[in-house]
C-alpha cells in the first residue's frame, strides 16, 4: 500500500484499502480559523445542540489568520465568535489575535506547533491544508458542514484515493526552488491533473529538501486538483518536530505493492525557474521568457512562500541592493517574524537586508494572498500587476478583478524586485 | 427530493474557481443569519469575469444588481469547476441565488463534497460538453431519476452520469441526514 492508504487503513480499522473505497475514519486533528471558523460552529451547534461539547478538546485547534489586521466590522465580528467558542469549549489550542500565542498563517503555525505528526489525519476548515502532507499526515481541505461533523463525532467519511507518483532526482541547482518544482509539475499535468487523486514525492530530491520546502510542494498539490500531497517521513521530519510533537507517529513509507495510477520521473537539473501566468497557476513559462512584463508590486508572503527559508533565500538575492518596485515581506508566522529578526547572511540580519532595500515588512498572517478586505496589507486595490510567491492567480485573486497576479518562487520574486520586471534569479546569482 | 427540474440556464467555461464564485471580502456575512446569509445569494458568481459571465457571449450578470436571487436555476459548466478554496459559501451562495442544479464536466474536489455533504445542490456530470449545447436563457429540463437533460430551444437529450457512490449521501440531503439513518450518529 503507499502511505496514504495506510494511514487511511489504520484510522479506518482495517488491515487493508483501495482507491475508490468509501471508508469512514478517525480524525486526529481538526483546525479551522476565522474565514470557516464561524460557520463550522453554526453548524456543530445546529446538529449537535447549543450545549453540545467537542469529541476531544485537545484535537481541535482555531488559528485566526485571514482576516486579522483590518477594520472590517464583520471581519472582527468572526474572531468574536471564535474567542466566545473556545471560552465556552475550554479549548487550549487557540493562537488568538493581539496575545502572546497569535501564531499567523494556519499551516505554518500548524508544523510549528506540532500538529503534523506523522501517520496521522488532519482535517482542517482551508484548502492549503495539505500543506502538512510533507510530514507524511494525511491532510486535506473541508467545508464548514465535514468540520462541524468532525467537531461532533471525530469522524469523516473519505473515498480513498488513488495515488500518483513524482520522482525528483538529482540535487536542486541553487537557482531552483520547491515552488519552481511544484509550478512546472502543475503546468505539465493541469490544474485538474490529479483530481481526487494523492501526489506523492520521492527520490533523493526529496530527502536532500528541507521540510519548509517539502511543505511548499505538497502546499500546491491542490492546485493540481489535489487531495494532498505527502512525501515519505524521514529523520528530517522527526528533527523537525522535535518535543513540539502532541502525540506519537508512525513513519509509514509506501511498500512494494504500493499502486500508482501513474508515476512520472523530474531530473531537478534540468528544471528552470518558473512563472505561473494569470489567471491559472497552470499557465506556466520560464522566467527568463517573461522579461517583457512590467510589475507594479512584489510579494513575498503566504503558507506557500512565506516560510523562514523563502526569506533566507529572498535576502541572499537583496542583500546590498535596492528594488525597482513596491516590495512587501509578509512572514507568514510570528516565529518566521523573529526568525527574520534574528538570522545573518554576512553579518546582517534578514530584516536589516530587506529594509536596506527599502522593501516594507507587514504583520504575519495571510494578508493579501486571497485579497480580502479593502484595507488588507498588500491588497491589489488597481489595475496592478504583482509577482507573488503566494499559491493562486484566479481572476482578482489578490485584490480587484482589474488586477493582474503571475506566480514564482521567492528568488525569482526577489531578483524581479530589483529590476521591476520578471527576471530570472539567475541574473543575481553567482 | 423533486425529480424533475425545470429552468433557465446559465452558461460558463472551464476552472471556474471559488473566488469567481464568491469572492474572497464577502466571506464575512454570518452564514447563521438569515439576512446576511442572503448577502451570498446577491454576490454569488460575481467574480466572474464580465466576459466569461453567460456563455456564449458573455456580459450577462448571474444575479441583477441589487437583487438576491438569479433569474438562471441551472449552471452548465465545464471542467474543474469550483476548484480553488475550500470556503463552504461557494455552494451556499449558489443555493441563496436559487441554483437547484449544477452539471459540469467535472468538479474540483472540495466544491463536490461540500455541495454534497451539505445538501446544497446536486452537483450532476454529463460525458458531452454540454457549454457548446446550451447557451445562457436556453430552457432546460432535467431527469433526475432517468438522469438525463433535455434543451427545449434544440430539443436534444443529454444523459447525465450516475451520482454513484455518494448517491445515497445526496438522496439523504447532506451528511448529517444520512449518517442518523446510517447509525453512525444518534440523537
Amino acid at each position: 500500500m503507499t502511505i496514504t492508504e495506510q494511514i487511511l487503513a489504520t484510522h479506518a480499522g482495517r488491515k487493508r484499502v483501495k482507491p475508490g473505497e468509501n471508508i469512514w475514519i478517525d480524525v486526529d486533528f481538526l483546525m479551522t480559523h476565522d474565514v470557516c471558523g464561524p460557520g463550522t460552529i453554526g453548524i456543530f451547534k445546529r446538529e449537535f445542540g447549543d450545549n453540545a461539547k467537542v469529541w476531544d478538546k485537545n484535537r481541535v485547534v482555531i488559528i485566526p489568520d485571514h482576516y486579522i489586521f483590518t477594520k472590517d466590522k464583520h471581519a472582527k465580528r468572526n474572531i468574536e465568535i471564535l474567542r466566545d467558542f473556545v471560552t465556552e469549549q475550554h479549548l487550549p489550542n487557540f493562537y488568538d489575535v493581539g496575545s502572546n500565542c497569535y501564531k499567523g498563517v494556519c499551516h505554518v503555525a500548524l508544523a510549528e506547533e506540532g500538529f503534523t505528526v506523522p501517520g496521522t489525519v488532519l482535517f482542517g476548515t482551508d484548502s492549503h491544508t495539505c500543506t502538512a502532507g510533507a510530514f507524511g499526515q494525511f491532510a486535506t481541505g473541508i467545508g464548514n458542514t465535514d468540520a462541524g461533523f468532525i467537531m461532533g463525532t471525530g469522524k469523516l467519511w473519505v473515498r480513498v484515493p488513488e495515488t500518483q507518483q513524482f520522482i525528483l532526482e538529482g540535487e536542486m541547482p541553487a537557482y531552483l526552488m520547491a515552488k519552481d518544482v511544484i509550478l512546472q509539475i502543475i503546468g505539465d499535468i493541469g490544474v485538474d491533473g490529479a483530481t481526487y487523486q494523492v501526489i506523492e514525492f520521492s527520490g533523493d530530491g526529496i530527502k536532500n529538501m528541507e521540510m519548509e520546502e517539502r511543505m511548499t510542494l505538497c502546499n500546491m498539490a491542490i492546485e493540481a486538483g489535489g487531495k494532498t500531497g505527502i512525501v515519505p517521513p524521514d529523520q528530517k521530519t522527526v528533527d523537525y518536530l522535535g518535543d513540539r510533537v502532541r502525540m506519537d507517529g508512525s513513519l509509514f513509507q509506501s511498500n512494494g505493492d504500493a499502486y500508482y495510477v501513474r508515476s512520472h520521473s523530474y531530473s531537478l537539473k534540468n528544471l528552470e525557474p518558473i512563472v505561473a501566468c494569470p489567471f491559472s497557476p497552470g499557465h506556466v513559462h520560464r522566467a527568463c521568457d517573461l522579461s517583457e512584463i512590467k510589475l507594479d508590486q512584489c510579494y513575498i508572503g503566504s503558507c506557500t512562500g512565506g516560510k523562514i527559508v523563502d526569506f533566507r533565500a529572498a535576502a541572499k538575492i537583496l542583500k546590498d541592493h535596492t528594488v525597482q518596485v513596491k516590495t512587501l515581506i509578509v512572514p507568514s508566522t510570528t516565529q518566521v517574524e523573529k526568525a527574520i529578526q534574528t538570522e545573518k547572511v554576512d553579518g546582517v540580519t534578514l530584516r536589516d537586508i530587506f529594509q536596506n532595500a527599502c522593501a516594507e515588512i507587514g504583520p504575519p498572517s495571510c494578508a493579501a494572498c486571497l485579497g480580502g478586505p479593502e484595507d488588507t496589507f498588500g491588497r491589489l486595490n488597481n489595475d496592478e500587476v504583482c509577482l507573488s510567491t503566494t499559491n493562486r492567480n484566479f481572476p482578482g485573486r489578490m485584490g480587484t478583478p482589474k488586477s493582474q497576479t503571475y506566480l514564482a518562487s521567492p528568488l525569482t520574486v526577489a531578483a524581479s524586485a530589483l529590476t521591476g520586471r520578471i527576471t530570472d534569479p539567475r541574473e543575481y546569482l553567482s | 427530493m423533486n425529480k424533475k427540474i425545470i429552468g433557465i440556464a446559465y452558461v460558463l467555461g472551464d476552472d471556474v474557481d471559488t473566488d469567481q464564485i464568491i469572492p474572497a471580502h464577502h466571506l464575512v456575512y454570518d452564514l447563521d443569519d438569515q439576512k446576511e446569509r442572503k448577502l451570498y445569494g446577491r454576490f454569488a458568481m460575481s467574480g466572474t469575469p464580465k466576459q466569461h459571465a453567460g456563455l456564449p457571449c458573455g456580459f450577462i450578470p448571474f444575479v441583477p444588481t441589487g437583487k438576491e436571487e438569479s433569474p438562471y436555476s441551472i449552471v452548465i459548466a465545464g471542467k474543474n469547476f469550483g476548484c480553488g478554496s475550500s470556503r463552504e459559501h461557494a455552494p451556499v451562495a449558489l443555493q441563496m441565488a436559487g441554483t437547484q442544479a449544477i452539471i459540469a464536466s467535472s468538479y474540483a474536489r472540495i466544491f463536490y463534497r461540500n455541495a454534497v455533504d451539505g445538501g446544497y445542490l446536486m452537483p450532476l456530470e454529463c460525458e458531452e460538453d454540454l457549454t457548446v449545447e446550451v447557451r445562457t436563457t436556453d430552457k432546460l429540463e432535467i431527469d433526475l431519476s432517468e438522469k438525463w437533460l433535455m434543451n427545449h430551444r434544440t430539443e436534444k437529450k443529454f444523459y447525465l452520469k450516475p451520482l454513484g457512490s455518494v448517491e445515497d449521501i445526496v438522496m439523504s440531503g447532506g451528511i448529517f441526514k444520512y449518517a442518523k439513518k446510517a447509525g453512525i450518529i444518534h440523537h
